[in-house]
């Protein structure tokens, strides 16, 4: 055990030939493989509400008198407002938009105070990230209400005939990425991490475990294998498995559910490598630690129903408290949904994504050293 | 070092949460030697086949296997070694030509393709490659086991038990292997509860309770262990035995066919336990004793040993 023989490509090819001899023969992963994405994508039709406050927001302001501040400050009060950004120009904002670091960007106008006491009904305009309605939903609906109100405050006296019927303001509001705002849109792309966290880390669960259980271990272990060959060489069969799945999900989005698909999908593909192998990697790692297979599928809900919790799937991201959101920044599957509605909604590039992407790299990297480290070459 | 060893280990230890299983076993087997490993169920054979071939880290011992040292380098002996497991361990929902072809990728094995094809036709499964190994019989499934053992040319072969419910005939074919490999230079550890095996083993050890009882070649067991046995023949024998039982000077009284073989290790106490019944129509005889009476004579000794 201190003399470590090299890591064999001619063995890993080997382990890998054997583990897709026994996949093919195997109906369970064939039914997972395909019966898990079918199911998945006929049950969650519908989203779970909630009402998400403190959304992030950046301002443009461009209004130098004191009614652009007045209305600001009662959006805040509103508690579904949080000003993270004053920005100059409105391509900064749409940068900050793009990459999902605000939820909104709100343009006050040049002379909106000026044009407010003339009376000429002035328009501020909201732009909302919409790929995730339920998150912005109820902060657009409260915002005619919050604007107009702080402001029938203020006007007062003389100036109340400025509180026309349809209010001081007009609040223009945009709905960027997903106009109509189709809760699929967001669900169905989501459902493609959903679907890989469940089968990749399941399938893979049962790797080793099985080996163990069929008593084929004591057998494999005799051999002068490295745990790398095996480990590896177990992870990279079910790639193909995941493949399929984001084939059938893909497909499924776009002809059943009509989602749209601004991005590029090859550069989905290649994420989608990098997820699925985060995914293997923490199965092969729960089935070098449980016991038998029974386990390995308790540890694999263990980390499924909290990544679908709190990962943004569920319920949207910003609207968990603090501390949920920190353990939901650990699964790969926050990072990926992130990704995914980037590219499919917002039509996100390679740039946009690699903060999101090297996270979830970090975290496959990290679940196969414990693996290696974990797996056991005696039967102690 | 003795470059003729194959194994040479000393002090062997491994417990199981405090318990020992296998308890300062030591054991040297030369080269080409075919070496048996007897001992009842739960005496430690298979714990101490897995030490060593590295499956289980021993909690003590030293030595070498092959040269190599058997706590430091398991990874070499692994190269070196052929383990066959008590148990069939091979893929069942891999074919007769998957699981020999990925052992022998896992080996490294040159000419892969060509040994592999020869193996199978070795074997005599040619017609039946394609076939799953778990659709094999019992017997069928060992003869698998072991040609795939072989397929690296292994120097040493830890052989478990190999031939348990295999057929008279096949099992003399195996042995008949075993010897002509022998005869090569490869050298075989091997367990079994079977008696005629044990004979035809160069050398045997016999150990009970983790502990090595007796060792050397046939003969030299019987020597060891000092039975004297006689052989009676008459009417009604088990009643005879149920008597002979009650004496205190009678250690085995087992049915062998029309006699009956009565043992002890202390000649002179049997000779007046039996005195009363040497009378017609029973006839007595001395024998020398078999291995399965000195086996038998090792277990119930070690009980008492270990029963408190
Ligand atoms: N992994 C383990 N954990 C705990 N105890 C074990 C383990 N493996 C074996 N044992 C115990 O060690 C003892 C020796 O077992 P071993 O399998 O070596 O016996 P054996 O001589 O091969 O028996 P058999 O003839 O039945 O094959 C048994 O009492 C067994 O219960
Ligand atoms: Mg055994």
């Amino acid at each position: 055990m201190t003399r470590h023989p090299k890591f064999s490509f001619g063995r890993l090819r080997g382990i890998i030939v054997k583990e897709f001899t026994q996949m093919r023969r195997d109906r369970l992963t064939f039914a997972m493989m395909l019966g898990i994405p079918l199911i998945q994508l006929t049950l969650f039709g519908y989203a779970i509400n909630s009402d998400p406050r403190h959304l992030p927001a950046a301002v443009v302001l461009a209004d130098r008198g004191p009614y652009g501040r007045t209305l600001l400050y009662a959006m805040k009060n509103s508690t579904y407002f949080n000003f993270v950004e004053q920005v100059a120009t409105e391509k900064e904002a749409h940068n900050l938009l793009a990459r999902g670091e605000v939820q909104f960007v709100i343009n006050i106008p040049q002379n909106f105070t000026r044009d407010l006491l003339r009376g000429d009904r002035p328009a501020i305009l909201v732009e909302a990230d919409a790929s995730d309605p339920v998150a912005t939903g109820n902060a657009l609906g409260s915002l005619g209400n919050v604007v107009n109100t702080a402001l029938q405050q203020d006007l007062k006296g003389s100036l109340a005939s400025l509180n026309a019927t349809d209010g001081p303001v007009d609040v223009q509001i945009h709905a960027l990425y997903n106009p109509e705002i189709v809760t699929q849109y967001n669900i169905v792309p989501g459902l493609m991490g959903v679907i890989l966290t469940m089968t990749m880390i399941m399938i893979t669960g049962l790797a080793i475990t099985r080996e163990r259980e069929r008593g084929t271990m004591e057998n494999l272990l005799s051999m002068p294998t490295r745990p790398s060959e095996v480990l590896i060489g177990k992870i990279v069969p079910y790639i193909m498995v995941g493949y399929i799945q984001v084939g059938v999900i893909l497909v499924a989005a776009h002809f059943l559910f009509h989602v749209p698909m601004h991005g590029s999908i090859i550069l989905l593909l290649l994420v989608a490598l990098v997820f699925i192998a985060a995914n293997l990697a923490m199965g092969i790692t729960f089935s070098t630690i449980a016991k038998n297979q029974l386990q390995a599928v308790q540890m694999t809900f263990f980390v499924f129903l909290p990544s679908i919790l709190l990962s943004g799937f569920m319920f949207p991201f910003r609207g968990m408290p603090p501390w949920a959101q920190v353990i939901g920044e650990f699964f790969p599957l926050t990072h990926f949904l992130r990704i995914v509605r980037g590219i499919l909604l917002k039509g996100n590039a390679f740039n946009d994504v690699i903060l999101q992407l090297w996270q979830i790299a970090l975290f496959a990297l990290i679940a196969l050293i414990i693996g290696v480290k974990r797996y056991r070459q005696t039967l102690d | 070092m003795n470059a003729e060893s194959a194994i040479d280990v000393r002090g062997m230890t491994k417990r199981f949460g405090g318990r020992t299983v296998v308890d300062h076993v030591d054991l040297q087997v030369h080269t080409g030697q075919i070496y048996g490993f007897l001992g009842p169920n739960g005496s430690g054979k298979t714990t101490f086949l897995r030490m060593l071939c590295g499956l289980l880290r021993a909690d003590d011992g030293s030595g070498r296997v092959l040269g190599y040292d058997v706590i430091a380098e398991s990874d070499a002996i692994k190269r070196e070694v052929g383990y066959m497991t008590q148990r069939f361990s091979f893929w069942e929902d891999l074919s007769i030509e998957e699981n020999l072809d990925f052992v022998a990728r896992m080996y490294a094995v040159k000419n892969r393709r060509a040994t592999v094809r020869e193996s199978i036709a070795q074997l005599g499964l040619a017609g039946r490659k394609k076939q799953l190994a778990g659709e094999l019989s019992g017997g069928w499934k060992q003869r698998l086991a072991l040609a795939a053992c072989l397929i690296h040319k292994p120097k040493l072969l830890l052989l478990d038990e190999p031939t348990a419910g295999v057929d008279p005939k096949a099992r003399r074919d195996f042995w008949e292997q075993i010897h002509q490999l022998s005869a090569e230079g490869l050298t075989f550890l091997i367990t079994t509860h079977y008696m005629d095996e044990a004979e035809r083993c160069h050398r045997l050890a016999y150990i009970s309770f983790g502990k090595l009882l007796a060792d050397g070649s046939v003969d030299d067991v019987i020597a060891q262990v000092g039975l004297t046995t006689w052989s009676v023949s008459g009417p009604d024998l088990p009643h005879l035995a149920e008597q002979l039982r009650t004496q205190p000077g009678v250690q085995q009284a087992v049915a062998f066919g029309n006699a009956l073989h009565v043992s002890s290790d202390d000649a002179t106490a049997l000779k007046q336990a039996i005195a009363p019944f040497q009378h017609p129509p029973y006839d007595w005889r001395e024998i020398p004793s078999g291995l399965e009476d000195a086996f038998i004579s090792l277990m119930e000794g070690s009980k008492d040993n270990f029963t408190p």
